[in-house]
Order: C-alpha cells, then structure tokens, then sequence
C-alpha cells in the first residue's frame, strides 16, 4: 500500500468504526432532551447489538436486523421509562441499573447461543474494507477522501441521515419545541397542556431504538465472537453519554464529535499501519505502547466531562430539568 | 352573556394527606369584573386558584363556567374552557424566545389551506411578526424574538398575560402578580388589568396586600385557614376591616418605630465590589454604614446585587476589592466563623426559603446546633441540653407553631422556618444583624411578630441592615433607605422624608441620588460617602 492508501484508509476506519457512537449519541440526546439522563445507554446498546445480531441472522437480511434491534432496545428503554417517569424512580441509578441489566442480558443469552449461532451470508461483515459499500456518485469519486467518506456502507449512511432528521426535527418543528419545552420547563409544558409522560415515554424508545441500531452495527463488526469477557459495545455507550456533552447537545455536532472521537479511537488499531507508512514523520506512532491507545477515548471522554464541569457557566444547551422527575402535585 | 357568573365554585373540598386546604368553598366570579382573593398564608388561595386551572382535582365538589358543570382534569381542559392562569412563579420558557413560548400551547386555527396544514409540524420563520401582531391587538408592544432569560420581571409577566390572552382565555387568574414588581411596574399592570376588564374579561387576583386589593377590586372574596369567609364590594370596605375578615381579629396596622439615640457607625462599607457568580459585576463600588440603634433598609428591584452583598459581609464571597470595617477593624478575608465571632449576624430568607441558613430535614434543636458547635473546643460531643432550651426560647418568643422542638425544620410552615432562621440569628446576641427578606411571603400576622422583634433589637443597640421587597414597610420600619439599583447606590434617603415614588424612580436607576448637589430635603448625608466618616 501506499501512503495515500493507508491514509484513505485511516480516515475510512474513522468512520465505519466509530458511527455507533453516532448512533448512541444521537438516542441520548434525544432523551435527554425530554429531560431523562440514561445512563443505560451501554446496556440498551448491548440488547440491540444481541437481539439484532441473532435475529439479522436467522432472518439473513439487515432489514430484518436492522428493525429487530430497534424494537428490541426501544421495548428495553421502556423499562427505564416505566421506572423514571411513571413511578419516579432515581434516574442515574435506574440508568446504572440499565446498563449492568443490558450487558447480563447479553452475555446470559450470548454465552448461551455461542457454537449454535446462525450465519448471515446476505452482508457477512460490514466491515469489509470497500467491498460492500455503496459509492455515492460524483462525492466518491473525490481522491483520498471520496473513499474514505462517500463510500460507505449503509448502515453509515443511516446514522447520519437519522442525526440530521434528528437535528430538524428538534428545532425546526412544534413537537420538537414542545419536546424541548418538556426537558426545559416541565411545569411550564404541563401548564400549557402537553402530556409531559407521553412525551417522555415516546422519546426514550425512540432514543433507545436508535441506540440499539448503534449497538446492531458493532455485532455485525466482531458479530457471534464470545472469547474473552468484553461485551461487543466495549465501552462506547459510555463515550456517547460523554459525546453528548462535547456535542453540546446538538445531533449535527455530534457527527463532527463523533468523527473526532473516532480519530483517537482508530489511532489504537491503526497506529502500526500508519507508523509504518509515513516513517518520518509518523513513526513514533508504533513506539507509544497499544495500552495507551486504547485508553485513550477514555482519557478524552474523562476530560470533556472535566471540561464541561468547569465550564458550566458558560452557555450550555443542557436542558434545565434534566436528571429531574416531575410531578404535577409537587409542592 | 348569559350567565350571570363566569366561574362558580360550590363546595370545594381539597386534601393534602391530612391537612385540609380548602373546606367547602363557596366562590363566585361575575363577568368582567377583577375579584380579589385575600388571605394569609396556608389559607388555601392558590391552591383553590390551581384547581381552576387544573394543575390540582378537587376532592369534592363543583365548578361551573358559564353556568354549566364542568370537570377540569388538567391544564388543557383549564385551557379549552377559557381560564388562564399566570403563576407566581412564571412558566416560562427559559432559553425559548416570546413567540416560542406563546407557540408551545397554541391551537392552530380550524382552516384547511395547505400552509396550515404544514404550519402544524414545523415552525414557520413568520411566527414571531405573527405574534407581535397578535399582542398588538391585545395593546401590548412586544419583542417576539427576545429570550425569556434576557427578561426583566415584568416583561416576563407581561409576556405570560399575552400568552393567556392569545390562548382565548376569558377568565385570567393572577397569583401574587405584585410581589415582584416596582412601584411603577404595578401601576402599569394595573391600567392592563382595568383594560383587560373593559374588554369583558373577568379577572381574580390573588393578593395579600391590601393597598393594592382596595385599589384595584370591584369585590373582595376572603378565604382564612382554608375556610370561605365572604365576599365584599370593595367600595364599601376598608383595611381595617378586611384585616379582620382576613385574620379573625382585629389587629393594630402600625408599625412601630423605635427613635432612640443613634452610636457610632458600627459597620462601614467602602468602595466594596463584589462579583456574582456568572463573574459579572454584582455590587459595584458601594458606600455606606450602619450605625448601633439604626435600622437601614435596602431597597431594589430582586437580583440587583443584595444577595452577594448579604453574602460578602458574612464572609461567604470573595470580594474584589473594598473595604468593611467592623468596629475600627477589618473584616476583609475574614473566615464566616470569625465573622460571626465578631458579633456580624446574616440571615438571608431566598425564594425557596429553605436554601439558606437552615438544613432542611435537622430538627429545631440541631439547627441551633449549626451555628454554635464551635463554641467548647475541647469538648468533642454536642451540647443537646443548651440548643434544646435555645430552641425552646425561640419557640416561646417568637411564637413559632410547632409540636415540639425536635421535628424537622422542612415539616414547619414557611412562616414559622422563618422565624427559627432569625431566632437563631438574634440568640447568637449580635451587634451587627443582616437581614435579606425576613417576611418574604409571610402573612401579616407572623410580619408584625418579625417588625417588632427587629425593632427591639434596635432598641437594644444593634445594627440593622434590612433588604426588604415591601416599600411600605421599608418606609415604615426603617430610619434610613439605601436604593441599589444594578449594584449600584442610587442614594440613601430618610425613610420619614421619602415618598414610594421617589424609591420607585431610584429603583429603576432613573434618579441617582449620588450625583446631586448640595443637600437636599430627605436625602441622608449617607448619600455621597467620599471623606471618612467618623
């Protein structure tokens, strides 16, 4: 390979390992916009990544999975929506809760399958170097980044259509005004008549679907792999929560910070090969040892969360009532 | 019109677990005509006013609109029948612009057109030239595109009465709408209310101030102790009777202001600037001193620097620069602790009452503890048997209403927590006592408890530094008025030789006193510090 390849294919891994954070980012805005603070969001991504990964399989169609992991994390976001919303029940430790729930589930019902796994030969790996990708005419055609950025495969695509639709739905329509009033005001929303339970209810399954999609996405990269004790989302649902923060709680940001975590996460798989491309100027890159590496987004996410803490009185989108329950007769 | 009544209630009954708040009320509200609600605290007025609006359901009992039943189950049924509320705690939007928050509730039209029918999902960019509009036809000029946050008080509450309005109420309910507002500022929601009446609206004003309710009522409906008292025309009442309506017994409306010979400045502040917590400039380069035997009243419009010039003094904010001497001595720096060594007392009563000063779920004795644990260094264990007699003292002086000294401060009524704050505040014997808003949202009774135990401590030689939100009281309680306006001093007056208007003008940074010249009639020499006073 050259060094224009091996940077064209940095910049693609970028991307096509790192969109679940995308889609984890954008479900956990979503709900947190309506005033919730999951912390289930490793969890959720967990039981969609399991229930699509298996049902994807048996089905052989990524539609099939696709849906199945969508439903699946929405039906499991509904418990988190039963305990905060409807019995008012602490949200950090229901959303912690979530996510021990979530990744036993996974490995309960992963552990028990593993040797009897269906095979999807439809889109055996998602992963596939440009294989199974769909170009995007005239955009893929772009030296060095035409094939890192327009061709893609799908499920790409999918996450950042769904991070724009997201975007415009919140700000550009009255029920994602309303939406918004809720996360902000919830006393002010219910003065005004909208149904405060409906509105939460609705969007931490729609937020959890669309984690679950996210989760889907990482079966399909290390899908039917049980070996050692790692559950398959590794952490990433933890990067979203934090990704929320750096977004600033917009969904458009968060494709830009999602890209920007990427970066330092491909560093850990991709050093060597770039280390070795660019031997000058980028051989230090194999010398730091792949431990670092590897903590590193946790390093990143650790200090956006620092940051943000510190910044708190600069303006923050941070929905005021977040992490808050209401109750109409409060007094 | 064909009912003669615009909202009747008939037996209203509601419980909170076994506290009664309203009993069997009787209310009814003509068409187009302002009614006052008057009553002291806990009497039941607002949460007789949130089951008309829905936030509550009654327990039993009725509520006609228009002379027929009804069954108001939420904000929206409140909505659809025509009744608004604007609550004393706005509902607004924070980050949300004017025409958003007015956006969030609106019903689209019935119309069929096809930008309609897309203006149900997305918010059209003409909405706010449609909401100017809209307030225009109501008599209100308004920004739609200005954020709530960017709001000063009034505005906010403007913006809420436009909101009922485009919402088609008929009926508006206002609680407390006064309580946050300047002397200028009332007189112009008032000439709205008496539009907004013209117009045919009916209008229930929720108000335990009967300057006010005199002066702008056609009738007045008494509760007291969530029973219904009566109603009567405002034209053939007085406060003297209201009072009694209102309390159940008569009661001495004066009150009473100690002239006694005044020390030494007792504290003095020079120059001090302080920031608040955003790091903008909260209390700017400001003068003045309190001497013994004096009560020196602050007054201004809520957020404009007394919070953080409450807590310099205490020790509890770092200051930028200045200086407060206390007896000759710097205070600057000092650790709280050593602070209230010194004999400097605070006591800040905030909105929600309970944020300072007081931990919540403590009992009465262990709230006198807080302050006191630092007394007998070398004895490591609390000293219960002292508290509990100083709890038991206040209780006794200051009346407070309470089964017994060791229920926790958060089950007390806030009138009561208010007078356990102060209590503890006036047993530490200070000389220097500061104290923000001791009656904010009292009922009379419990204000003139709090009065006249402020001025015995006058009389006993203390310094007072009173921010208070009422300016008759303020004129009436107080020697001298400081006036801050935007961390500033507008200037000190005498509180016998001022007028509300004057403070008005002061509060809203429209008359600076400091800058005049010579000495004018009523204007303290306090005024324009710059050479020492000693």
């Amino acid at each position: 390979m050259n060094q224009m390849e091996v940077f064209t294919l940095f910049l693609f891994n970028i991307v096509v390992y790192n969109i679940p954070l995308l889609y984890g980012t954008v479900g956990e805005i979503i709900i947190e916009k309506s005033g919730s603070l999951n912390l289930g969001v490793e969890g959720i991504m967990a039981v969609g990544a399991i229930f699509g990964y298996l049902i994807g399989c048996s089905a052989n169609s990524l539609t099939v999975g696709i849906l199945a992991s969508f439903l699946c994390a929405g039906l499991f976001g509904i418990i988190f929506a039963v305990l905060t919303v409807t019995m008012q029940a602490n949200q950090n430790v229901t959303g912690l809760t979530m996510t021990t729930f979530g990744v036993g589930l996974f490995f309960f019902i992963g552990k028990g399958l593993s040797g009897s796994w269906p095979m999807m030969t439809a889109y055996s790996n998602i992963n596939d170097g440009f294989k199974n990708a769909l170009e995007i005419p005239l955009l893929s055609k772009i030296p060095i980044v035409g094939k890192a950025f327009f061709s893609h495969n799908i499920l790409v695509y999918l996450g950042i259509v769904i991070a724009i639709a997201v975007w415009f739905y919140l700000n550009k329509t009255k029920t994602g005004l309303r939406l918004r009033a809720v996360g902000e005001n919830p006393g002010a929303a219910d003065s005004l008549g909208i149904n405060i339970t409906l509105y939460k209810y609705v969007h931490i399954i729609l937020g959890s679907g669309i984690m679950g999609i996210g989760g889907y996405y990482m079966g399909l990269n290390l899908g039917g792999s049980f070996e050692g004790s790692n559950c398959w989302i590794n952490g990433y649902g933890w990067i979203a929560v934090a990704l929320v923060i750096f977004a600033n709680w917009s969904t458009a940001k968060a494709i830009l910070g999602t890209l920007v975590f990427g970066f330092f996460n491909t560093l850990q798989i991709y050093s060597g090969p770039l280390a070795n491309a660019f031997p000058d100027s980028l051989g230090f890159l194999a010398k730091i040892p792949p431990q670092l590496y590897q903590a590193l987004p946790f390093i990143i996410t650790a200090l956006v969360l620092i940051f943000a803490s510190v910044n708190k009185k600069k303006k923050m989108a941070q929905p005021a009532a977040l992490g808050l329950n209401y109750f109409r007769e409060e007094r | 019109m064909a009912a003669e009544y615009a909202i009747e209630l008939r037996n209203i009954n509601k419980s909170f677990g076994s506290v009664a708040a309203n009993k069997n009320i009787n209310l009814k509200v003509r068409q187009g005509e302002i009614l006052a609600l008057l009553g002291e605290n806990g009497s039941g007025k607002t949460t007789l006013m949130n089951m008309l609006s829905g936030i509550y359901k009654p327990d039993s009992g009725e509520i006609l609109v228009d002379g027929n039943a009804v069954s108001i189950n939420s904000p929206e049924d409140a909505k659809k029948l025509g009744i608004g509320m604007v609550h004393q705690h706005f509902k607004l939007v924070d980050i949300f612009s004017a025409a958003d928050n007015i956006w969030l509730g609106a019903e689209q039209k019935e119309d069929s057109s096809a930008k309609t029918k897309l203006s149900k999902v997305f918010l059209r960019k003409d909405r706010f030239s449609e909401i100017e509009k809209t307030a225009e036809q109501f008599g209100f000029q308004i920004d739609a595109k200005k954020l709530v946050k960017n709001m000063a008080v009034s505005e906010k509450q403007t913006l809420e009465i436009i909101k009922v309005l485009y919402y088609g109420a008929k009926t508006i309910i206002l609680d407390e709408p006064t309580a946050v507002l300047t002397v200028q500022e009332i007189e112009k929601l008032f000439e709205i209310l008496r539009k907004m009446k013209a117009q045919g609206h009916s209008i229930i004003i929720i108000s335990h101030k009967l300057n006010e309710v005199l002066d702008i009522s056609d009738r007045v409906a008494i509760l007291r102790k969530g029973e219904y008292i009566g109603t009567v025309n405002t034209s053939e009442t007085d406060e003297l009777q209201l009072t009694e309506l209102m309390m159940g017994k008569k009661a001495d409306l004066n009150i009473r202001r100690s002239k006694i010979e005044k020390k030494q400045p007792l504290l003095e502040i020079r120059d001090l600037t302080v920031k608040n917590d955003e790091g903008a400039v909260a209390i700017d380069h400001v003068n003045f001193y309190v001497r013994g035997g004096e009560m020196l009243g602050v007054a201004g419009i809520a957020g404009c620097g007394q919070k953080e010039l409450c807590e310099a003094m205490a020790g509890l904010r770092k200051i930028e620069s200045g200086m407060m001497i206390h007896e000759g001595e710097s205070i600057v720096g000092l650790p709280p602790q050593k602070i209230i060594e010194k004999g400097i007392s605070m006591s800040f009563i905030p909105e929600d009452r309970l944020g300072m000063g007081l931990a919540p779920s403590l009992s009465i004795t262990d709230n006198m503890i807080l302050k006191k644990y630092k007394q007998n260094r070398f004895n490591p264990f609390i000293d219960r048997k002292t508290a509990k007699k100083d709890a038991q003292e206040i209780i006794k002086e200051l009346e407070v209403v309470t089964p017994s000294t060791e229920i926790p401060v958060r089950r007390l009524s806030g009138g009561n927590v208010q007078k356990v704050l102060l209590g503890r505040e006036i047993k530490a014997k200070p000389n220097v006592l500061i104290t923000a808003y001791p009656v904010r949202g009292l009922d009379i009774h419990s204000s003139y408890t709090i009065y006249n135990i402020l001025d015995d401590l006058k009389q006993k030689g203390v310094g007072i530094l009173f921010v208070g939100e009422d300016l008759d009281v303020l004129m009436a309680l107080c020697d001298k008025i400081m006036v801050l306006c935007h961390g500033r001093v507008m200037g000190v007056v005498h509180a016998n030789k001022t007028t509300k208007e004057q403070l008005g003008l002061m509060m809203t940074g429209a008359l600076d006193l400091t800058a005049a010249e010579g000495k004018a009639v009523g204007i303290a020499k306090d005024s324009n510090i710059k050479e020492d006073v000693q």
